[in-house]
C-alpha cells in the first residue's frame, strides 16, 4: 500500500495532499495545470524533498519530514515516466530499457531477458535497435513505459503519458494502457488533466485543485456525488451546495449562496448537495412559466458540440452559479442562440438529485 | 558613410589576422616542409610537444570534470572564489604563471620542498613542462565542460535517478555522454593551448632540447640562428591549431546527444 501525506511549498504555491492507494490498482490524479499533479509524483519518486509529511510504500518508509528522512530516488522501488518521456537520446531503445537493470546491478545474463520482456509487454519488441529520435510519439511513450517497468517496480508513476500524442493515437493507447495497468501487479499513480482519461483508467480518482485534494473516491462516487464545483465541472454536471430552509412542507427548499433551489424529496437537516444534470436544464429567451420551478439567468459564454461533431450541444452560462445545459442542435437553432446571448436556464424540482 | 568606415575597419582586422598567416604559409613549399620536418631538432621538439601536451590534456580533463560538475550542480561557500581562480590563468601573463609555479614548486618553494622528500623535482624537467601546460590550459576545458553540463536537460538526470542510478552512475552514463561534444571541444581547446604554451614553460621548465624544449620554444630559438627552420615549425603549429578549430566546428553535429534526423 502507498500512504502519502505531502506538504511542499514552492514560492507562492503550497501543496497539501494526502491519499492512499492499494497494490494492483490505478489511482488517477486529475486536475488543471498548476494543480500540483507533477509535484505529487516528484515527491513520491523522491526527486524533490518533502517539507512536511511522509511517503510509505508497504513496509518501506521512503520519506518522513518529521524524522528528516529522505531516501533518494535511486533507492526507491519506483518507476517514473515523466511527461516528455526523457528517453536518453544517446542510447538505443534496448539500452534505454536496460539502463535501470544495469544501474541496479542485475546480472548480465538476466538483462537481455528483462529488457525483451518489458518491450514485449508494451508491444514494441521489434524496435529495440532504434534510437529515440527514430520513434513516433506513441512508440516513445511505449519505450519510456518499458524502461520504467524493466525493474518491475512496486509503484509506477505516469505523468500525462498520453497528452503529447495526437487524438487518434491517444484513444487507441488509452484502451491498451488500461488493459496493461489492470494486468500489472504494481500500484499506479496516473496524472492527467483529462477527465475522460480519469474516468476510463481509474480504480480511484484523486481530484487536485490548487495544491489540495478537492475530492477522492471511485469514479461512481465522483460522478454521482461531486463535492466541489471543480469536481462537478470535471464530471460534467451542475452542483449547488446549501442548507434546507424548511424540513417539512410539500415543496422543500434549499438555500444556497446563489439563491433558493426547490427540490422534490424531503430534505434532512444539515448540508445539502444538489446536482442537476445538464440534460435536465431547458433554455429560453424569456422567463419561463409553467412547471419548471427553478430559474437562473446568464449570458452564453461557450457552446461545445457533445460529443465532438455530435447531435447535442453543451451550453455554458455565466450565471451564478455557472451552469452547463446540454440541449439538441434543433433547440439551439430554434432559439437562434449565439455567444453572449442572455438566456434563462430552468429545471424542475424533480430534476434535482440531492445527497447529504 | 558609416557603412564604409565599418567595412574598412573590418577589412583591417581581417588583414591583421590573415596577412601574417598567409605570408607564413607562402614562405614554405610543401617539399621543403617535408625535408625540414625530418631534421632531428624539429622531430625531437615535435615529439616532446605531442607527449607533454597530450599528458597535460589528460590531466586537465581528469581534474577538470569533477570541478566543472561541482560548480554546475552544487552551491557552496567560496564558489565564486573558485570560479575566479579557475579563470585566472586565461588572463594571467604566462611568464607570471611560470614565476608563480617556480615559487611553489622550486627547490625552496612550499610544494617543492615537500616533493623533494619523495625525490620528485618539477623545475627544468619534462614533468614541469606538463604542469606548466596544464596550468594555462585548465580554464579552457573547465569552461567548456561547465557550458556542456549546463546544456544537458535536468530531466535526463531525474530519469536516471528514477532508474536506480546513483549520482556517480548518472554522471558517467548520462551527463558525460550527453555533454560529450562540449567536453571534446573543451579538451581540444585545452590541447591546442597546451601545445602553444611558451611563457610559463620557458620560465618554469627552461629550454633544454629533448627535455623541455617544446615546439614553441624551438621556434623562438631557431629564429635566432635558422629563420627557415623557425618558419617551418611555425607552419606546422599553425596547421595543428587550424585543424583543432575546424574539428570543433564540425564535431557537434556528428556526435550523439543532439537531436537530429536519422540518415535515410
Amino acid at each position: 500500500m502507498l500512504d502519502a501525506l505531502l506538504g511542499k511549498r514552492r514560492g507562492e504555491f503550497q501543496l497539501d495532499v494526502a491519499f492512499q492507494a492499494e497494490p494492483g490498482t490505478t489511482t488517477v490524479l486529475v486536475g488543471e495545470s498548476g494543480a500540483g499533479k507533477t509535484s505529487v509524483l516528484r515527491l513520491v519518486a523522491g526527486l524533490d524533498r518533502l517539507d512536511r509529511g511522509h511517503v510509505t510504500v508497504g513496509a518501506q518508509q521512503y520519506a518522513d519530514a518529521g524524522r528528516n528522512l529522505h531516501r533518494p530516488a535511486w533507492e526507491r522501488d519506483i518507476g517514473y515516466v515523466p511527461q516528455d518521456y526523457a528517453l536518453f537520446p544517446h542510447l538505443s531503445v534496448f539500452d534505454n530499457v536496460a539502463f535501470g537493470p544495469r544501474a541496479s546491478g542485475m546480472p548480465r545474463h538476466r538483462i537481455t531477458s528483462a529488457v525483451t520482456e518489458a518491450l514485449t509487454l508494451v508491444g514494441i519488441p521489434e524496435l529495440a535497435r532504434r534510437r529515440p529520435h527514430e520513434l513516433s510519439g506513441g512508440q516513445q511513450q511505449r519505450a519510456a513505459l518499458a524502461r520504467a517497468l524493466a525493474l518491475q517496480p512496486a509503484v509506477l508513476l505516469l505523468d500525462e503519458p498520453l497528452s503529447s500524442l495526437d487524438l487518434q493515437t491517444r484513444r487507441a493507447l488509452r484502451v491498451e494502457l488500461r488493459a496493461l495497468l489492470v494486468r500489472l501487479p504494481c500500484l499506479t499513480l496516473y496524472v492527467t488533466h483529462n477527465p475522460v482519461e480519469a474516468l476510463v483508467l481509474s480504480d480511484q480518482i484523486v481530484v487536485l485543485d490548487e495544491g489540495r485534494v478537492a475530492q477522492a473516491g471511485t469514479r461512481e462516487e465522483l460522478l454521482r456525488y461531486p463535492r466541489t464545483p471543480f469536481v462537478a465541472e470535471l464530471v460534467g454536471t451542475n452542483l449547488f451546495v446549501g442548507r434546507p430552509v424548511t424540513t417539512d412542507g410539500p415543496e422543500p427548499t434549499i438555500r444556497t449562496p446563489e439563491g433558493l433551489v426547490e427540490i422534490s424529496e424531503v430534505a434532512g437537516p444539515g448540508a445539502a448537495y444538489l446536482t442537476v444534470s445538464p440534460r435536465e436544464i431547458t433554455l429560453s429567451l424569456r422567463p419561463p412559466d409553467g412547471s419548471a420551478q427553478n430559474v437562473f439567468a446568464g449570458n452564453v459564454v461557450e457552446m461545445v458540440p457533445e460529443p465532438p461533431g455530435g447531435e447535442r450541444v453543451r451550453v455554458v452560462l455565466n450565471s451564478r452559479p455557472t451552469l452547463v445545459a446540454e440541449v439538441t442542435r434543433e433547440a439551439i437553432s430554434a432559439l437562434s442562440l449565439a455567444d453572449g446571448a442572455w438566456v434563462y436556464a430552468a429545471f424542475k424540482a424533480t430534476g434535482v438529485h440531492r445527497y447529504a | 558613410m558609416l557603412r564604409i568606415v565599418a567595412i574598412a575597419l573590418g577589412a583591417a582586422l581581417v588583414l591583421l589576422l590573415g596577412l601574417p598567416l598567409l605570408s607564413l604559409v607562402l614562405r614554405v613549399s610543401p617539399g621543403e616542409l617535408l625535408d625540414r620536418v625530418r631534421q632531428p631538432l624539429i622531430l625531437e621538439a615535435l615529439r616532446l610537444s605531442l607527449v607533454t601536451s597530450l599528458a597535460a590534456t589528460v590531466t586537465v580533463v581528469a581534474l577538470g570534470l569533477p570541478v566543472a560538475y561541482a560548480l554546475n550542480m552544487a552551491d557552496f561557500r567560496g564558489k565564486h572564489a573558485l570560479e575566479v581562480l579557475i579563470d585566472l590563468p586565461m588572463v594571467l601573463p604566462p611568464t607570471v604563471a611560470g614565476v608563480a609555479l617556480l615559487t611553489a614548486f622550486g627547490r625552496t618553494g612550499l610544494a617543492g620542498q615537500a616533493l623533494a622528500l619523495f625525490g620528485v623535482s618539477l623545475p627544468f624537467t619534462t614533468l614541469g613542462v606538463i604542469v606548466a601546460q596544464a596550468f594555462v590550459a585548465a580554464p579552457f576545458f573547465v569552461g567548456a565542460a561547465r557550458a556542456g553540463f549546463a546544456e544537458v536537460d535536468r530531466k535526463y538526470l531525474d530519469a536516471a535517478a528514477s532508474l536506480r542510478a546513483a549520482p556517480g552512475t548518472a554522471f558517467l552514463r548520462v551527463l558525460v555522454p550527453l555533454a560529450a561534444p562540449s567536453l571534446l571541444a573543451g579538451a581540444a581547446m585545452s590541447w591546442a593551448r597546451a601545445l602553444g604554451e611558451f611563457g610559463a614553460t620557458i620560465t618554469f621548465a627552461g629550454n633544454m632540447p629533448g627535455v623541455t624544449q617544446t615546439m614553441p620554444l624551438a621556434v623562438y630559438l631557431a629564429l635566432q640562428s635558422d629563420v627557415e627552420a623557425a618558419i617551418v615549425l611555425s607552419v606546422l603549429l599553425l596547421a595543428v591549431s587550424l585543424t583543432v578549430l575546424v574539428c570543433i566546428r564540425l564535431a557537434p553535429s556528428r556526435l550523439p546527444g543532439r537531436a537530429r534526423r536519422a540518415p535515410r
